[in-house]
């Protein structure tokens, strides 16, 4: 009986573990389990087409830095012919690509711990453009100046992410990899 | 004297090619030929490459506000200062060697810079400057 027991709780939580991570986007989960001092942020981005089309004019924000509803309302033909006052057309099957993509894998399909906040702070309310009008974002950056952001000639932005987060591309944002330029005692 | 000649004839030769020319340059002056557009000019390529046009937002916009007036240096995204690498396939070869990828930049481009798409005359003629430069 008892080790009757032993097995249905075995099974319970092995159909549990797979259970969940298929609800998962794809192998993220393994990925996931595997590395665990890398679930503090969000997860880096594995798609090559992504990066090139993203990086080629910005940091290449990841998919979990916003939830699905703020990537469909991105990434449509039109929404990218004015993409914050810039043309980011794309051809038809490249855009379903790149959509896919972030949808797949946007916060609130992650288990990355900033996902997991982000997913949170964005329930409920009208689903951000920008990633810098999340509220757990902008909580996170109230109490530095706005000398260091703003006014900081190699900053500017908080749009910006990597120009301070030196590990941003790999999805880290913990506040030992930040680096303000120019205030190197912050 | 017959020997120079042959020699400065076979300089400006080995010159010539030097040209750059892929199947996609050549793909897309095949293109623009098809299109309507006839000669292509590096000289007119050159001129518009620093044309301004007033945009709608009230700034003036060429191709050098994010490109590099001299070809063989790096250029910077208007908005979000991202270094662009330079045009010159002399010093940047991965330059227009996929025809997908000048046409997705024709397009964005010469819409953000000059508010609508360019003619195929004019991607010609910019085609042939930018592939010429040294």
């Amino acid at each position: 009986m008892t080790l009757n027991k032993t097995k249905v709780a075995a099974l319970l939580g092995l159909s549990l573990l797979l259970g969940s991570a298929s609800a998962m986007a794809e192998d993220d989960f393994w990925s996931w389990l595997g590395t665990f001092s890398h679930t503090a942020g969000v997860a880096p981005v594995k798609n090559k087409q992504y990066n090139e089309e993203c990086g080629s004019c910005h940091f290449a924000y990841q998919p979990g830095l916003l939830p699905a509803q703020s990537w469909e309302k991105l990434l449509t033909p039109a929404a990218l012919h004015n993409h914050f006052g810039e043309v980011a057309d794309l051809d038809k099957d490249t855009l379903d690509a790149i959509r896919d993509y972030a949808l797949a894998n946007s916060a609130d399909k992650s288990y990355y711990k900033l996902s997991r906040k982000i997913n949170t702070a964005t329930e409920g309310v009208e689903a951000p453009l920008r990633i810098t009008d999340v509220s757990v974002i902008k909580r996170k950056h109230h109490s530095i100046p706005e000398k260091m952001i703003k006014d900081n000639k190699d900053v500017k932005s908080l749009s910006y992410c990597n120009a301070c987060h030196t590990k941003a591309e790999q999805g880290v944002f913990k506040e030992d990899t930040v680096s303000i330029p120019n205030y190197p005692d912050y | 004297m017959n020997y120079k000649v042959a020699l400065v004839f076979c300089g400006s030769l080995a010159f010539a090619s030097l040209a750059f020319a892929t199947p996609a340059t050549d793909a897309e002056f095949a293109e623009f030929k098809k299109q309507g557009a006839t000669k292509f000019s590096a000289e007119q390529g050159k001129q518009n490459w620093t044309r301004e046009v007033a945009s709608p937002e009230g700034d003036k916009r060429s191709c050098t506000t994010c490109h590099d007036a001299d070809l063989t240096k790096p250029g910077k995204h208007a908005k979000t200062k991202k270094v662009i690498d330079p045009m010159a396939p002399s010093v940047n070869p991965e330059r227009f060697t996929d025809q997908k990828k000048i046409e997705k930049w024709f397009k964005r481009n010469c819409e953000w810079t000059w508010g609508r798409e360019c003619t195929a005359q004019e991607k010609g003629d910019f085609l042939k400057f930018l592939t010429g430069a040294n």
